[in-house]
């Protein structure tokens, strides 16, 4: 089963045309998907053209209602004066657009997530206090809190120490095995993604130069040293 | 001092005065800390030079309740004003200082082709409260309800849009459409609340009490709650110096404004340490 199903998709910026070039591709209910490519290559347009951030595209992109998102670090205002339980719990606000209050469910789910990310203990703290890595823990929570189908994550790893960037695709890791959370993920850190992806899509000049399972990839790109971080990282498979 | 308050209440147009000058400050600075975060502060500054534009030509044109013509016409530019920033090569702040010097400009001339620079223009310059009639009373409740009640009926929203637009917009909130009530509901405030604090000034109680609580203040809740409070208190309290010492109203609310940020700022200095 597909939960994101795109056709023909194209997409041009008002100043540059052809970033995304008739791109067909489905992401698996389950999997830990990951879009890799070059700065510029069009990953992060594709994202927003998946979750209706980019207007105006040609094609045909099926999808399911809720998604969470995790944009990229440089989106989000660092010293924002807000506790990590009233971020986490904004995340409900796709479940319940009309309402004015919270819901006693909302409030409810939101506590699940953070006592399984391990942040309940400290809800009452600082979003802006917190570490690059905490604040990412939080930013996948409220992700969680929209759905429990699927995510998706633009360069989540991005500025982070190598051990907490271990510790983020750790968490995806388990999100996917433990509660059946399809992942959908931009990354640089192309090395140490494909250990914990099960498919890879290249983007290169806005096509697909590759769709397929990561074992195929890693035969087709044997100088990639992802084999090498996989000893290093314990191995995620 | 307690006789003096009593003595000052017993004047109609501070009663008015405070009346309308509480809620303004409330509903002000309910706005300002989304206006703060979202780095639109200057949008207050830049909407009251259009307002002051605006109500001059009316007053020039012979309109009796310049008001009534500022509200849909500034209303109008806020909306203008996010979408040239939003949209286009000229980013929000160029626009800003593009429109409200026009403004400022078409509003001047107007004056020295007409009434020339009389009370009633000083008034919109730098604010008085014998300026505010029994209309403004009325139209600044009215406005100051509508306000409050939307702000607290968008509360969640305007939190996800302030915090993470496109988040937001994933999650299939028109953003967009909270933006604009934002600056609408900033235009409205501008308007009636420029007859009291003065075009030069009112921005001030858009922006000071929202800076004064996040010194201390580390979650959006209690950041909305003291600014509320910071936003009344330094207004009862300058409008009371401003009374005793005949001093500016405007002036004064925006000193004691001034003075509780940098109170503010020592106390998160004392705490860090």
């Amino acid at each position: 089963m597909n939960l994101i199903e795109i056709k023909n998709v194209s997409y041009s910026y008002p100043t540059k045309k052809d970033t995304l070039k008739n791109i067909n591709i489905k992401v698996e209910k389950g999997k830990f998907t990951c879009i890799v490519g070059e700065n510029g290559s069009g990953k992060s347009t594709l994202l927003k053209c998946i979750l209706g951030l980019n207007k105006g595209y040609t094609g045909e992109i099926e999808k399911v209602d809720h998604i969470g998102y995790l944009p990229q670090k440089s989106e989000i205002q660092a010293h924002f004066p807000a506790t990590i339980e009233e971020v986490v719990l904004s995340g409900t606000i796709s479940n319940n657009v009309r309402s004015i209050f919270y819901k006693k469910e909302d409030k409810e789910n939101a506590k699940n997530v953070m006592q399984k990310l391990g942040i309940y203990d400290v809800r009452k703290t600082c979003f802006a206090d917190l570490s690059g890595g905490q604040q990412q823990r939080v930013l996948i929570a409220r992700a969680l809190c929209a759905t429990k189908s699927i995510i998706i994550l633009d360069e989540p790893t991005n500025g982070l120490d190598p051990s907490i960037a271990k510790q983020i695709y750790e968490l995806l890791d388990k999100l996917k095995k433990e509660e059946g959370i399809t992942v959908l993920m931009v990354s640089h850190d192309i090395e140490r993604a494909l250990n914990y992806a099960d498919n890879v899509i290249e983007i290169v000049n806005g096509e697909v130069a590759y769709n397929g399972n990561v074992e195929k990839y890693h035969n087709e790109h044997c100088d990639c040293p992802c084999h090498h971080h996989e000893e290093e990282d314990g191995g995620a498979k | 001092m307690v006789e003096n308050i009593a003595e000052m209440m017993q004047h109609l147009f501070i009663q008015r005065a405070v009346l309308v000058g509480v809620l303004i400050s409330l509903c002000a600075a309910l706005l300002g800390v989304s206006l703060v975060l979202k780095r639109y502060s200057m949008i207050g500054d830049g909407l009251s030079h259009v307002g002051f534009g605006i109500l001059t030509i009316a007053t020039a044109c012979g309109a009796t309740t310049p008001l009534y013509v500022a509200i849909p016409c500034v209303t109008i530019s806020a909306i203008v004003l996010l979408k040239i920033g939003n949209n286009s090569r000229i980013k929000s702040d160029s626009a800003i200082a593009l429109i409200s010097s026009s403004a400022l400009a078409i509003g001047v001339a107007a004056t020295s082709l007409t009434t020339g620079m009389n009370t009633d223009v000083c008034n919109f310059m730098f604010g008085s409260i014998l300026a505010m009639s029994q209309a403004d009373v009325i139209l600044s409740i009215i406005v100051g309800l509508i306000v409050a009640v939307l702000f607290i009926v968008y509360y969640r929203k305007l939190f996800v849009v302030t915090f993470d637009e496109n988040f937001a917009k994933a999650s299939g909130l028109k953003a967009n459409r909270y933006t604009n009530i934002i600056a609408v509901l900033t235009a409205l405030i501008i308007v009636v609340g420029m007859r009291m604090m003065g075009v030069m000034l009112i921005s001030s109680i858009i922006i000071f009490p929202a800076l004064t609580s996040m010194r201390i203040f580390k979650s959006f809740k209690k950041v909305i709650i003291s600014s509320a409070i910071i936003s009344v208190i330094s207004f009862l309290i300058g409008i009371y110096l401003s009374y005793i010492y005949n001093i500016s109203t405007g002036a004064m609310i925006v000193i004691v404004n001034l003075v509780l940020f940098i109170l503010f700022t020592i106390i998160e200095k004392i705490i860090r340490e």
